[in-house]
């Protein structure tokens, strides 16, 4: 209100300043502009890496046995580690979110660190727990080191870390009073997770399945020094691209790189749409 | 009737200790109090979502201060309702009996019976998200009452409610409960809706839960 203005003043149409265009919040054009520069830079960059390239040196590159082959592993290694990821992840962001014990600040952070490690550190980290006994006893079950069981896992250990991230923000949102109540209509805790919160947390399970899946797909450092860099046997996308860049082939690297983005894009647009479907 | 000796309960600073509470059977029990003095947390105990510290509770002769709260023969009404977010109303009205496995027959003819008593019969296809607040507690009455329980729990039903659906409702909680005879225990803020509905109007007050007379 402005010096010597009433309170009661009623503001009449032909006050000057009733009468000016309304000017959108400068707040809101600072941060227009900046999202559409952000905007730009992303798609500048898609756009250079797509006109790097012929359709004819696209068609060549996938044609190639070894890059089918990455393509079929890194497809199969990421729904198959998103899977996993997804029964870790609901358990355990069940817990974060509605549990309620000491050090529960302390598991959070713990549970952060796969996010915050460097990949290669990841990978290494990896690579020396299973020289030790109880790796070594695992190995003998399931051999991990230099195979695609470990691409699995190293995709694993970061693609849970998100889905868990993603799960304890999906209970968060879900009130536990639906549970409660179904507690005392005769569930024990188990079935009213089971018969009510999992399926109001669906559209989150398939989120978190997603994030996993796709920060799998990109994953490199830690299945490069624990399950190798060897074609035809875990070679998986990422591997390809770091290979074909190492002996000078730019245009596999970037058919291969263009595939990944062209996988993202399909992944993003069915996680869209099937979210507005569940 | 709901009977209750020495109850108590603490969580860091708030608590409360020695409360005590008789409800006789097939009475309508309002029980009022300022806000944060314990009316949601002594429900979650006669629920059994909590457990006392100390004290101990009956439904009827029964004595269910550490039995589970699905069988407690309770029936709980929360505040917003908190119907299952992806069940239909048939599924929320049908969801305790198919617990008990009763037959397919038994179910379908309680949840027509509570619907056309509820006048939700036109909404059994419905969700939760296509349904009105007045609506919803209708559907959350109706899940809370399908199997039968010997005692209902209301945590202020009608709060979020306009004047017209508060008094719809008002109407036929009075009417469930003298057709059914249930022990009622509600609680609610609202002086007017407490002397309507109860027959035995309650107060919690520094820690004790004493009878408020109904011309006071």
């Amino acid at each position: 209100m402005r010096p010597g203005e009433s309170r009661d003043t009623p503001r009449t149409p032909s006050t000057p300043r009733s009468s000016r265009p309304l000017l959108p919040d400068p707040l809101w054009i600072v941060t227009g502009l900046i999202t559409a520069a952000y905007l730009l830079f992303l798609l500048s960059l898609l756009g250079a890496t797509a006109l790097h390239s012929s359709p004819s040196d696209l068609l060549h590159a996938l044609g190639s046995r070894q890059i089918r082959y990455a393509f079929g592993l890194s497809l199969l290694s990421c729904t198959l580690s998103a899977l996993l990821s997804l029964l870790v992840a609901v358990p355990v962001g069940y817990l974060l979110s509605r549990g309620r014990f000491p050090g529960k600040a302390w598991l959070d952070a713990a549970l952060d660190i796969p996010i915050v490690l460097p990949p290669m550190v990841v990978g290494l980290c990896l690579l020396i727990f299973f020289q030790t006994p109880a790796g070594k006893l695992i190995e003998k079950a399931i051999p991990f080191t230099y195979t695609i069981a470990g691409v699995v896992l190293a995709q694993c250990v970061i693609g849970t870390a998100f889905a868990v991230r993603t799960m304890r923000g999906t209970f968060d949102h879900l009130s536990a009073r639906p549970e409660e109540v179904a507690m005392t209509l005769g569930c024990s805790r188990a079935t009213a997770v089971c018969r009510v919160t999992l399926p109001a947390a669906s559209r989150g399970m398939f989120a978190a399945a997603s994030i996993a899946w796709a920060r799998s797909l990109g994953e490199f450092g830690p299945i490069l020094v624990f399950a190798g860099a060897t074609r035809m046997k875990t070679e998986v996308l990422p591997t390809s691209v770091w290979l074909e860049l190492s002996v000078g082939n730019l245009e596999a690297a970037i058919a291969v790189s263009l595939l990944m983005v062209a996988l993202a894009v399909l992944v993003l647009t069915a996680v869209r749409m099937a979210g507005e479907r569940l | 009737m709901i009977r209750i000796e020495n109850l108590a309960w603490r969580a860091g600073a708030f608590g409360f200790s020695g409360l005590n509470l008789a409800v006789p059977e097939g009475r309508y029990a309002v029980l009022m109090g300022r806000t944060g003095h314990g009316k949601t947390t002594l429900l979650e105990l006669l629920c059994g979502l909590r457990s006392p510290t100390a004290g101990r509770i009956w439904i009827g002769p029964k004595e269910i201060t550490h039995l589970p709260p699905g069988q407690r023969g309770i029936g709980y009404v929360p505040q917003d309702g908190a119907l299952f977010p992806t069940h239909t109303v048939a599924d929320q009205l049908a969801f305790a009996l198919r617990l008990r496995r009763r037959p397919e027959t038994e179910i379908h003819t309680r949840v027509q019976e509570l619907s056309d008593a509820l006048g939700i019969a036109h909404l059994l296809t419905r969700k939760p998200d296509g349904l009105s607040g007045g609506e919803r507690q209708r559907v959350a009455l109706g899940r809370a009452l399908a199997a039968r329980p010997q005692v209902l729990l209301l945590d202020e039903p009608l709060s979020a409610l306009d004047d017209d659906t508060r008094e719809d409702l008002m109407t036929l909680l009075q009417n469930v409960q003298r057709a059914t005879a249930v022990t009622v225990l509600h609680i609610t803020h609202h002086l007017a809706e407490a002397r309507r509905l109860a027959d035995l109007l309650l107060r919690l007050e520094d820690g004790r839960i004493h009878e408020v007379p109904r011309d006071a």
